[in-house]
């Protein structure tokens, strides 16, 4: 009686229990029974018993009393019980378990068996759990197996050979010279076995993967003979000849023609071959063809070759088929860094692809996108973007917000179509922004003084409709703050008019200070915002007094400690209010890069909670003998002072980590030595890049270059190699009195562990009076 | 290379699983709970191809079973999403219909698995010759 009818009878009891109870009652039960069935020494209904074991174990239940009737009934000699056995073997032991010591012999008695089942059993357990020791003891006899036996076996013992490499990599040698005798073979199953062979073989040894470069033209060969062949009952699938073969074959090649310009040639006939007569009508040609695809793009090919093979991605990219479109995304997404215009040339059915019901479809879709954003289609890629972002789910959202910001930074076209763009975004999807998005849409603001007007009309409009999405309110607060004047005087010429009263912007600003939407970030803005209106409006000076002493008294100590020196501001300080409140200068980006997490200068700097610094609001607001920390470290004796605009009183709290991170993990600010560039007449040989910074795997380097004389571009690049992921890296750069600089964002502020991720930055040094030229930079980063 | 095959049914319970990487008992049915909670809720018009932790995940479903590969990085996702039809054929052929004698003859898918996955590979996609030892087998157990 087959084991099978009396486990059907088990399984039959088991489904049929209703409750999780009733099945884990059943279950115990015939547990018990085999328990005590293995302990008599039962011959008849071993093997039932231990399928039924097995079942229960795949269920999840405990099963390793298991383990010892199964070393037994392997060392039977009906096979029957060996097969259960062995079975028993692969799903209960391990190497880790003592049992699997105890059935060493017997596997090496069935691998000398006569007759061929009872042997692949014994290759397959191999295969599935043999520990190092067993590896060792019986590889002389896989390598028999390899070169004298059926093919049954052949293709079996490969496989074990592929386990045994694995386990034991020194051995690997020892089945090189069968692995290569075994290419000569007919048998699909034996080839398939060995190309598996070899991948495991080359991948381990850089020498046994020269070796095996030899055996290119006889890939190609069997390659060929795939592709061309007619139909063949036994492997095809789908019209295509065996395509898992020729899938792992083409992955083999792709791994022996990667940076070898000869085994590359050899190839390139073969590959075009492929490409073209492979049918991809159906997913196995599909398959194919996509395997084809990632091994040209990865070796050396030459170009007709490579734009063949975008060509198909972007076929693949008109399928029906989903999976197929999600495919050709995902390879398209790895060759856009290096054939960008190939890709270009899709982007209009990517662009479509936003649109698609699939979430991965989606994901793909837009990082995709944003890869492929450029100056000349920044408009349009820009549109689509925004509408994605309105309709996209809200896991992706966050990704698309700080994409969208990368893309406008680096390609806006002017700057209220920047402005514009954030706004629009805030309104969209401002709860899943990141938070240094409000510093530098102030800075830009302040930078645009010609679009002053438009943009605190749009803002105000924009307050009024809606003051849930925490970062668009604080940009407006501060607008509003700043520059109340023009809102108030109603007329600007890029958008309609509209007639505000003091009122009514005292009434918005008082709807958020006492919205319990808003968070206490916001509220300082609001308040700040407030105060800064009474130099600017006329009327309402008594409202406002008003709300600032309510605040006095606020359970929040951030706002309390405000309201109560705005009002001492209005009381005994009253002659100082307005140069106190007195418009913000024009901010420069080197000092935005600088203090990177400052949010928009003097007023708003006591934002971080955490920041244990007095509020620098009753400071005068020119520090000429104020020292900025960076600059202290020039040792030039001169009074410093940073190139581009003077910093207000935003420059002093720059010394204590001037970052925004008050992470635990601690901020590690290291301070680097000055760095001497003489600049020498003639034009420099290729810039080398120096190393201005090594320790604990995270590098930075500093590598020049000079277009003109007077002006130079120094490019920063950070690489970790260390075990820890580094985020909210910020590199800030200080230069001698005469020189100006300017610094270009980062490419990123994190790098993950161990990888070779870099971030750069450029900063662009424009040095008038040719006077000798130093740098000092300073990084900091938290590492987990 | 492959990592796991499970093929549960509608309501999430395990019919058949097989690790080619060991994973213990324990977190076995944590994993098989969360593949399988990515897996059932997709739409008919999502693709077959999951992202799931730091390995793939590719599934098909036929008639009331679900069956979820998962494969690591390099492997080629068509490629395994047409393993699994082969799979599926080759049931087909031996076992009449393929949903229910699946679950009371689960040796023999066990058999069949093996013989065309081995160690995380693929040793065999011919019909005739992965149903050669199970055929040779019943004619054993039958005499």
């Amino acid at each position: 009686m087959s084991p099978s009818v009396r486990l059907q009878e088990m399984i039959r009891v088991i489904r049929s229990a209703r409750t999780q109870g009733e099945e884990r009652g059943v279950i115990q039960r015939e547990c018990a029974a085999i328990r005590a069935q293995f302990r008599q020494a039962d011959n008849g209904g071993r093997s039932h018993n231990l399928a039924k074991l097995l079942y229960v174990h795949m269920l999840g239940y405990p099963a390793h009393f298991g383990q010892m009737e199964c070393v037994r009934l392997i060392a039977s000699p009906r096979y029957n019980e060996k097969r259960v056995g062995y079975l028993g073997a692969m799903m209960l032991l391990d190497e880790n378990q003592d049992a699997s010591l105890l059935i060493t012999n017997s596997i090496k008695n069935d691998l000398a068996h006569s007759s061929q089942y009872v042997q692949s059993l014994a290759l397959c357990t191999l295969a599935c759990m043999g520990s190092a020791e067993m590896c060792r003891d019986l590889a002389p006899e896989i390598d028999r197996l390899l070169r004298a036996s059926s093919s049954y076996i052949k293709k079996k013992a490969t496989l074990c050979a592929v386990h045994i490499v694995r386990k034991v990599p020194e051995l690997g040698e020892l089945f090189t010279p069968a692995a290569r005798a075994l290419l000569a073979e007919k048998n699909h199953g034996v080839l398939h076995g060995a190309v598996i062979l070899i991948t495991e073989l080359c991948e381990r040894n850089a020498q046994t993967l020269v070796q095996f470069r030899e055996a290119v033209p006889e890939l190609v060969h069997i390659m060929r003979g795939l592709v061309t062949s007619g139909y063949s009952p036994e492997h095809t699938v789908a019209g295509i000849s065996d395509p898992f073969l020729q899938v792992r074959i083409l992955r083999l090649l792709r791994i022996l023609g990667r940076n070898n310009d000869t085994a590359s040639d050899a190839m390139n006939d073969l590959l075009a071959q492929v490409a073209t007569n492979t049918d991809s009508s159906k997913t196995a040609g599909s398959a194919v063809l996509y395997e084809t695809v990632l091994t040209v793009m990865d070796i050396k090919s030459e170009s007709g070759l490579r734009v063949l093979a975008v060509n198909i991605l972007g076929r693949f990219l008109l399928n029906n088929d989903r999976n197929i479109r999600y495919i050709s995304m995902t390879s398209l997404q790895k060759i856009v860094s290096t054939d960008h215009n190939a890709v270009q040339r899709h982007r209009g059915t990517i662009v479509d692809c936003l649109k698609d019901q699939d979430a991965s479809v989606k994901r793909r879709a837009l990082e995709l996108s944003l890869a492929l954003v450029s100056a000349i289609n920044i408009r349009s890629m820009m549109k689509e973007l925004l509408l994605f972002l309105s309709t996209c789910p809200p896991e992706l959202k966050s990704h698309a917000a700080s994409g969208i910001f990368n893309a406008a930074e680096r390609y806006s076209p002017s700057q209220r179509w920047h402005i514009d763009t954030i706004l629009h975004v805030l309104i969209t999807a401002g709860a899943d922004v990141r938070d240094e998005t409000v510093p530098n849409l102030i800075q830009l603001i302040t930078n645009a003084s010609q679009l002053h007007c438009y943009t605190v009309h749009k803002l105000y409009r924009a307050l009024v409709a809606d003051i849930s999405q925490q970062p668009l309110v604080q940009v407006a607060c501060w607008c509003i703050g700043e520059y109340g004047d023009s809102l108030l005087q109603g007329d600007c010429e890029e958008t309609e008019p509209i007639q505000v009263t003091e009122d009514d912007i005292l009434d918005a600003l008082e709807t958020v200070l006492q919205s319990h939407m808003s968070s206490p970030a916001t509220r300082g803005f609001a308040l700040t915002a407030t105060m800064k209106l009474s130099t600017r409006i006329t009327e309402n000076v008594d409202r406002i007094r008003s709300i600032v002493s309510i605040y006095g008294s606020c359970m929040d100590v951030e706002l309390q400690q405000r309201a109560v020196e705005y009002n001492a501001l209005f009381k005994k300080y009253d002659h100082m209010r307005a140069a106190v409140l007195e418009k913000m200068p024009v901010m420069d980006r080197s000092s935005m890069g600088q203090t990177n997490g400052e949010s928009g200068g003097g007023g708003v700097q006591e934002l971080e909670p955490t920041k244990p610094k007095q509020p620098e609001m009753m400071v005068a607001p020119q520090p000429a003998s104020q020292v900025c920390d960076l600059l202290d470290l020039l040792s030039d004796p001169e009074e410093p002072s940073l190139p581009g605009g003077p910093l207000g009183p935003g420059g002093a709290p720059l010394g204590p980590a001037g970052l925004m991170s008050g992470s635990a993990g601690g901020d590690l600010l290291y301070l680097l030595g000055g760095l001497e560039l003489t600049p020498t007449p003639t034009p420099a040989t290729a810039p080398a890049a120096v190393t201005v910074y090594d320790k604990s795997g995270v590098v930075l380097k500093l590598s020049c270059e000079r277009p003109l004389d007077a002006s130079q571009t120094i490019t920063l690049t950070a690489t970790n190699t260390s075990d820890h992921d580094v985020s909210s890296l910020t590199l800030q750069a200080a230069v001698p009195k005469n020189v100006q600089l300017q610094m270009k964002a980062p490419s990123g502020d994190s790098l993950p562990a161990r990888s070779s991720a870099v971030v750069t930055q450029t900063v662009l040094l424009n040095n008038p009076n040719k006077v000798s030229l130093k740098m000092r930079v300073r990084l900091s980063y938290t590492t987990s | 290379m492959i990592k796991f095959v499970l093929m549960v049914n509608r309501q999430g319970q395990t019919r058949l699983s097989r690790y080619y990487q060991p994973v213990e008992l324990g977190k076995r049915a944590a994993l098989e709970a969360d593949v399988v909670r990515g897996c059932l809720y997709r739409k008919k018009e999502e693709c077959s191809f999951v992202e799931y932790k730091d390995f793939k995940l590719v599934y098909r479903h036929y008639a009331s079973l679900y069956i979820v590969v998962g494969i690591t990085e390099s492997e080629n996702e068509l490629s395994v999403y047409e393993l699994v039809h082969n799979f599926v054929e080759v049931l087909d052929k031996y076992f009449s219909r393929v949903v229910s004698p699946i679950m009371f003859n689960m040796d023999k898918v066990h058999i069949i698995l093996d013989e065309m996955i081995q160690n995380g590979h693929v040793v065999e996609t011919n019909h005739s010759r992965i149903l050669a030892p199970l055929s040779a087998l019943d004619t054993l157990a039958h005499s």
